[in-house]
């Protein structure tokens, strides 16, 4: 006779109670198990998003991450080709590197001035080949379910980039952009005698592009709107570039979302840098895998120190601080959630044990009459409650897949923080098998703790007393 | 024909199964203590029939724990089988039992979840006898106590006499040296009591173990071999049964 042989007749001897007991850790296990898999998929589609625009490090001049954003061109790296070669060439860097690129921030003022409107912006050159292949990264397999992905950037023409949509509707782009839920175009009545701009109240889409919304006509490339792009150069000289805006591109961030140019690496620096010399603000590093952060950075820093140059190093957690709070955020509500579980599945075995105990006790002092110790009492409650722990944590596990298939397949969607538009509320199916199995080993570990109080007080009452008991 | 004899002529500590030297036992009733055995001094003989009698509140079911090592005595010192009980840890006290002492209780104490045949082969598990070996013994016992037929049954498909039949096999499958029943008569009918007190003669004929009985069951007591009268924590007499 095994004490779980026993353990297993014991817990049927009260049905409707150890069924209790079975499904309170059954749910426990099942809403820890997909609460987990729903923050995990939240993880990865973050990390997606992020990683895609910017990667996994990145290279600036020293303080440039502190101090640099307001006045980039004075941060520039000097001979960034160099730096990019030697990440390039390095042979622990290689394999790990998926895409280097050098990158210009920039401030400036975008203007159409055909619709007499401009508005601050916020630019980032970029080389198109390298952005375009940053964004076909998918380490977690999940773009196909991403709607939010950027367009493509032009690889031909260096004038041409897209816009935030926020940019492009209040720089009057709607039409020639397609932007939706953009009604209005015109400037409010007041401005609009005021200022005498060029945009009469009420026009449709089609009446916007028949006069010639934007610039499209006077740029030469029809169906392409062009802006003026207004920068003060690393000499403090104003600089003027003709910039072509082939799409616009919801950014989530209404505040980025309304500043934000994408442009051609160069078009970028000839606007910062003007006839001077030719820097990069950034060089953009991203890696096959996410894991590999740690190792690329310590390389990185260690051949910067090694070759004395004035560079940092800033990982995906810093380069994107929204990343670093929404997995701290969603970690503590998870974190949360499982406390209140365990206490639950604490709570309910410990009252299971304690009725069992009392109800037991008359054959608790008979065991320790026949030669039963103290130890074999306690293991034997203890494999009581460990069992219910295991039976309900592997029907919990057990739901919660099928659970999450069925909301994998139910078509539900959600807009989570910092998305631009809905998207399909997804839990992770894949690689959750370590939670299960942590969920598992967890509730078993507690459904013993659990029992084990009870339990003990059991084995410690005196036989006489036990088998007087009634 | 039973002979009263003093107390003072009570088997002497090398040949009685267990011994007591001045043995006392005080329990609290909240604040106050109740002395249950007052410094008793008797020996109980090896392979005989002893019954502990007395009224309510004499104290024989305090003398039948402390026989049983279920309990410790407060003041004085008990010997079993030549071994000093008080001097044991907790865990060498079960091993004692497991080894040496078998249980009959008055409501039959069987495990709920466990057949008659497992009941009865427990005992040889806590002892850690092998499989084989504890098959064996297990159904030659059941056999002894006519229950071969009913191994599987759980007790609650017994009646009392068969629960009695599977506590008698439970207790001597270990080959005890000292038996302990708690008026193991009280809740059959008297028919049943009868035959169960014979399969106890019988069994400890068999298997030479000492018995020793609480009860107030006339039908059992008129089978004793050595008899203990016991009155507010004292021993009154000792009366010995020659056949």
């Amino acid at each position: 006779m095994s004490t779980i042989k026993i353990a297993a007749r014991n817990i049927t001897r009260n049905v409707r109670r150890s069924v209790m007991t079975i499904s309170a850790i059954a749910i426990g296990a099942m809403a820890t198990l997909v609460f987990g898999a729903f923050v995990s998929e939240i993880f990865v589609q973050i990390e997606t998003q992020n990683v895609v625009r910017s990667g996994h490090l990145a290279i600036y001049r020293e303080g440039y991450f502190k101090y640099g954003s307001g006045n980039p061109a004075a941060y520039g790296i000097p001979h960034y080709e160099t730096v990019l070669q030697l990440v390039k060439d390095d042979p622990v860097l290689k394999p790990l590197i998926n895409v280097v690129t050098p990158t210009v921030n920039l401030f400036g003022i975008a203007g159409n001035f055909e619709s007499d409107a401009s508005k601050t912006f916020m630019g980032l050159g970029v080389i198109p080949k390298d952005y375009n292949r940053m964004h076909e990264w998918d380490e977690h397999q999940i773009r196909a379910q991403l709607r939010e992905v950027d367009a493509p950037l032009n690889e031909l023409d260096e004038t041409h980039g897209f816009v935030g949509v926020g940019l492009g509707r209040i720089l009057r782009l709607c039409g020639a952009l397609k932007i939706a839920d953009c009604p209005n175009t015109a400037l409010p009545q007041d401005d609009a005698n005021g200022a005498g701009p060029s945009v009469p109240a009420k026009r449709d889409f089609a009446g916007l592009k028949d006069s010639g919304e934007g610039s499209t006509q006077q740029s030469g490339q029809s169906h392409v709107p062009r802006l003026d792009l207004l920068a003060a150069t690393s000499a403090g000289a104003p600089n003027v570039v003709n910039f072509y805006v082939d799409a616009a591109v919801a950014q989530g961030v209404k505040e980025l979302d309304d500043a934000f140019v994408v442009m051609n690496f160069h078009l970028a620096q000839q606007l910062l840098y003007g006839r001077g010399e030719k820097k990069a603000v950034g060089i953009v590093l991203q890696l096959h895998r996410t894991e590999d952060i740690d190792a690329a950075k310590r390389r990185i820093e260690g051949l910067i120190q090694s070759k004395g140059l004035d560079l940092e190093v800033r990982e995906l957690k810093e380069l994107q601080p929204f990343y670093r709070q929404v997995i701290g955020m969603m970690s503590a509500i998870f974190s949360f959630i499982s406390l209140v579980m365990v206490v639950i599945v604490l709570f309910t075995v410990v009252n299971t044990m304690s009725m069992s105990v009392m109800e037991r006790t008359p054959e608790i002092g008979t065991l320790r009459a026949i030669g039963v110790r103290k130890l074999g009492i306690t293991r034997q409650f203890v494999a009581e409650g460990l069992l219910l722990g295991l039976i309900g944590a592997t029907i919990g596990l057990l739901l919660g897949f099928v659970l999450n298939y069925l909301i994998n397949h139910s078509g539900l969607t959600w807009q989570p923080p910092g998305s631009a538009s809905p998207v399909p509320l997804l839990v992770r199916e894949n690689e959750i098998a370590p939670l299960a199995g942590i969920i598992w080993i967890s509730l078993a570990i507690v459904a013993v703790i659990a029992a084990w109080l009870p339990a003990r007080r059991g084995a410690r009452l005196t036989i006489v007393d036990a088998l007087g008991h009634v | 024909m039973a002979i009263a004899i003093p107390i003072q002529s009570s088997t002497s500590g090398a040949e009685a199964a267990v011994r007591f030297h001045g043995v006392s036992k005080t329990y609290r009733l909240g604040d106050v203590p109740v002395e249950a055995l007052k410094s008793v001094s008797f020996g109980i003989p090896p392979q005989r029939f002893s019954m502990i009698l007395g009224p309510s509140g004499s104290g024989k079911s305090t003398l039948l724990n402390l026989i049983g090592c279920l309990d410790r005595p407060t003041a004085g010192v008990l010997e079993i089988g030549g071994e000093k009980i008080g001097a044991k840890s907790d865990d060498e006290l079960s091993e004692f039992r497991a080894r040496k002492i078998g249980f009959i209780f008055q409501n039959f104490n069987l495990i709920p979840v466990l057949s008659a045949y497992e009941n009865v082969e427990y005992p040889l598990v806590l002892l850690g006898v092998r499989p084989t070996e504890r098959k064996r013994r297990t159904l030659e016992i059941l056999k002894s106590v006519g229950l071969v037929e009913h191994r599987n049954h759980r007790p609650n498909q017994l009646s009392g006499g068969q629960k009695q039949r599977v506590a008698i096999a439970r207790a001597l499958v270990k080959g005890p040296t000292l038996v302990l029943a708690d008026e193991p008569t009280a809740n059959l009918d008297s028919q049943t009591g009868a035959a169960i007190i014979d399969l106890m003669r019988q069994v400890q004929h068999e298997h030479g173990a000492t018995f020793v009985f609480s009860t107030h069951d006339p039908q059992l007591i008129s089978h004793a071999e050595e008899v203990f009268s016991i009155r507010d924590g004292e021993l009154l007499e000792h009366r010995t049964a020659h056949s």
